[in-house]
């Protein structure tokens, strides 16, 4: 089973590295961009077949090392 | 004082904080490999040095904060054992529970590398004891990743317990506005647990050792830790 789990940061946390591609962007002419926030995305290979235990171990695996639950949200999704 | 400093694959100031320690209790300290599950007997201080463990691969700090070795870490200070997290170690501490919040981008974005004062906020611990209360100290900051980001509800807890261990400032003391190298939280450079015997600070009061580095002002933090 394939998941991918996106890592990005909680609203109001200072995200300097897409304030610099959002400027970058801008520099480049690209129209209508108003912000960027830069987050991470995990694609991960499950050998469970049963969709609830991939999603409890996914949930499991962003809560203890994949996201900094201080700073960051998580989302699970089984592609 | 039986000091232990633990080395993570990035590692790259252990050197500099053997010397230190070295220097200021006259006993080399015990190198222990990350991969270990147990701390040298009799361990009174654990170091977590700097440098970019794991190439600060996920998050600073975040795959070592989670090495076999942390739950040895973690027990010595459950004891009340001490440890020292300096710069990448801070942000490791953070990473494993040990401390609260965490080591973001510098606001400006930049690697800083610099010397820096600091305005040490309490001269009673275990770390601190050769200092005075309020004294700028000047120590050297090397970071990409220094600012401390905690929730409001953590910030008023740190700060009403007086865990704060120091603060960015001047060369005369003053906290806060252009001395404030990264866009920290309250301006921290550095902050106790609960109990005070886990500190976590940014710059490196190691490598203030030697009056040919530029100041000797790190120097009393080892000699306090030596003496406890």
């Amino acid at each position: 089973m394939k998941a991918r789990v996106t890592v990005t940061l909680k609203q109001g946390v200072l995200d300097p590295q897409g304030k610099a591609i959002e400027g970058a962007l801008k520099s480049l002419g690209v129209a209508g961009v108003s912000s960027v926030r830069q987050g991470k995305v995990f694609d991960i290979e499950v050998d469970s077949s049963d969709r609830a235990a991939a999603e409890a171990a996914l949930n499991q695996a962003a809560e203890k090392l994949l996201a900094n639950m201080v700073v960051e949200n998580y989302r699970v999704e089984i592609i | 004082m039986n000091a232990a400093v633990i080395l993570f694959p990035g590692s790259n100031r252990e050197g500099d904080v053997v010397r230190a320690l070295a220097s200021a209790s006259g006993r080399k300290p015990d190198i222990v490999w990350h991969a270990d599950t147990e701390l040298p007997a009799k361990t009174d201080l654990v170091v977590l040095p700097g440098g970019f463990s794991y190439g600060d691969y996920l998050r600073c700090g975040a795959i070592a904060g989670r090495a076999n070795i942390m739950d040895a870490v973690r027990a010595h200070a459950a004891r009340g054992g001490r440890v020292l997290g300096i710069c990448n170690g801070f942000q490791i501490l953070c990473e494993s529970g040990l401390l609260p919040g965490v080591l973001m981008r510098n606001r400006e974005r930049r690697f800083i590398c610099k010397m820096q004062h600091l305005r040490v906020e309490r001269a009673d611990t275990a770390f601190t004891r050769a200092y005075k209360h309020g004294q700028a100290i000047k120590v050297a900051i090397a970071h990409g990743e220094g600012n401390y980001v905690a929730d409001d509800e953590t910030l008023r807890r740190i700060e009403g317990e007086g865990r704060v261990a120091f603060r960015y400032c001047d060369a005369n003391g003053t906290v806060g506005g252009a001395a404030n190298p990264n866009g920290s939280a309250h301006d921290i450079a550095g902050i106790y647990s609960e109990k005070f015997n886990v500190l976590g600070l940014m710059p490196h009061p190691e490598n203030l050792i030697d009056p040919l580095a530029g100041g000797i002002d790190g120097r009393a933090m080892f000699e306090a830790l030596a003496a406890a």
